[in-house]
């Protein structure tokens, strides 16, 4: 049951998108993410959908991934949308009973909807086409400045590809000691909300010890084999640009200039 | 990509047998083992238990589950509670008995496994290994069940631990007339202790026999990763020798009479006593 979780959700295959550096990647999807929230037309939403449609495109990720990721939002999406379709003050519309729909309503509703739907595509197109190893790396070399401010990027990008990788195995675990709890007649399906809580307890205990046991064995055989922290470490595969990469600087680029534009231009409220 | 872990699999488990399963890593017995009670449902096809269908809607699966009891593999890494006492108490709890019924139960299961009766009070974190492990299986017979099933039970313990659990485990078979299904990958064990072996590979019933019927095809459970115990291969070194048994000893103490037999039928005229 619980297998079905998909975390790190990688989709493995060989695309432009896919060999470009981490670095340019988490760059990208941060513009993007910001354009979305800056943007105030139809026009602009549609370029960042085109924009969006093109990479997908050459990311070679099969669309049906893509809106997996939609499905966990859709309450989210809904509330959003008909708050702003039923409560926004303005010129009306239609009107059903107490509920009205008035033309700003419409507008903004529209509009979140577009840029929720986006935001959540835009930010799994990355997930999908990039390693969490790649994503992690991507970030200490990227956020390397800060290191000179004090903070401690190299353990923070470690913490969290181990993090990461440990989340099947925690995943696996949790399932085992369910079953074995089941085995001695647990049941964590019926009862009221107070009954299932204290039905967690079997489950969360044994899975905090090993979790704990597994975070010490882990921490010996990195000491073990001279882990001492990010000074002096080198990598084996250590992140340069290509020339793919700077086409792909010079994109982000355009798409920023043209977000600029859109943006400064009066009277495109379309 | 379909993946099936187990096919074809047909096989009737009479009352008071003690069954080993042996097969390589990844040859289905632990999912097999999780279907016997209902864990794990199989895709298809119909799992019986006292003639009555398991899958059958309306059939109590939480009740099959404390009359087949199963011990995972490292069972110890389900304790949970503040002592050992309780823990043992949290299957019959779960049965619904009373607190003094779980409890009457807890410590008739705690004896059964051998722990003594110091420990019941402290927490199971501060027990050894093999303790532990004893704990975690008390935690499962507290329960009552008729057919236990025991994933790995020794792995892991120092050889002595191993040779008492075992004993106690033959003697939950031998005095209380439980039937008992054992995974081992252990060929010394499975010959040893067990009445009858299933052997899977690959996710398919390969064979199915009394130990000597399973060990004298060696060779066969050789291409399927597995062996047979080390007294099998002494018979058959033996063998090439020139000396032959009547029996096929599988294990120490059958080697030991069947060598006595030789000896005795020789006139014993090898010299130095044996006793």
């Amino acid at each position: 049951m619980l297998r079905d979780i998909t975390l790190g959700q990688y989709y493995p295959v060989d695309s432009v998108i896919h060999r470009l550096d981490p670095r340019v990647k988490l760059l990208a999807t941060l513009i993007y993410l910001i354009s979305l929230f800056v943007m105030n037309s139809f026009t602009g939403y549609l370029i960042a959908a085109l924009v969006l449609a093109v990479l997908v495109k050459l990311s070679r990720v099969p669309f049906r991934f893509m809106t997996r990721g939609l499905k966990s939002i859709i309450i989210v999406l809904l509330i959003s949308v008909s708050f702003n379709l039923f409560l926004t003050p303005g010129t009306e519309l239609v009107r059903f009973g107490f509920l009205r729909i008035t033309r700003e309503g419409l507008r903004i509703a529209l509009m979140m909807g577009v840029r929720l739907i986006l935001l959540v595509l835009g930010s799994s197109l990355m997930t999908l086409t990039t390693t969490p190893n790649q994503l992690t790396d991507g970030l200490e070399k990227g956020l390397g400045i800060l290191k000179r401010v004090g903070v401690p990027v190299h353990e923070i990008a470690m913490m969290m590809s181990i993090a990461l990788r440990f989340i099947p195995i925690l995943v696996e675990e949790t399932d085992k000691i369910m079953k074995a709890q089941q085995a001695r007649g647990a049941d964590f399906e019926s009862g009221n909300i107070i009954q299932r809580a204290k039905a967690m307890v079997p489950i969360l205990v044994p899975l905090f010890i090993s979790a704990f046991r597994r975070a010490n064995d882990l921490a010996m055989a990195m000491e073990a084999r001279c882990y001492r922290g990010g000074e002096g470490r080198t990598k084996m595969k250590p992140l340069h640009y290509e020339r793919r990469d700077r086409i792909a600087y010079t994109v982000i680029e355009l798409y920023l200039v043209i977000c600029v534009i859109l943006r400064m231009v009066p009277g495109v409220p379309v | 990509m379909e993946h099936k872990a187990l096919r074809d699999i047909c096989l009737s488990i009479p009352d008071g047998q003690f069954i080993g399963i042996i097969g390589h890593t990844g040859s289905g017995k632990s999912t097999l083992m999780q279907h016997l009670n209902g864990l794990l449902k199989a895709s298809e096809g119909a799992i019986y238990y006292n003639g009555e269908d398991i899958y059958e809607k309306g059939y109590d699966l939480k009740k099959l589950r404390s009359k087949v009891g199963l011990v995972f593999q490292y069972p110890e890494y389900q304790l949970f509670e503040v002592d050992v006492i309780s823990d043992v108490m949290f299957g019959p709890r779960n049965q619904g008995l009373s607190d003094t019924d779980a409890k009457a139960r807890a410590e008739e299961a705690l004896r059964m496994v051998g722990l003594p009766e110091e420990t019941w009070e402290k927490s199971p974190f501060e027990l050894s290994g093999g303790q532990k492990r004893r704990a975690a299986i008390a935690g499962v017979l507290a329960m009552r069940p008729e057919v236990l099933i025991l994933d790995e039970p020794t792995a892991g313990l120092d050889p002595e631990g191993r040779d008492d659990l075992f004993r106690q485990i033959r003697a939950l078979h031998d005095e209380e007339g439980m039937t008992i299904l054992l995974v081992s990958h252990s060929m010394d064990d499975v010959a040893r202790y067990t009445d009858q072996v299933l052997v899977l590979d690959h996710g398919e019933l390969k064979m199915t026999g009394t130990p000597e019927e399973i060990f004298r095809r060696y060779k066969e459970l050789e291409t399927m990763g597995l062996g047979a115990p080390q007294i099998t291969y002494l018979v058959h070194e033996l063998k090439d020798i020139g000396i032959r048994f009547e029996s096929r000893p599988d294990t120490v103490d059958e080697m030991r009479d069947a060598i006595l037999k030789l000896y005795k039928e020789a006139g014993g005229k090898l010299g130095k006593e044996v006793r």
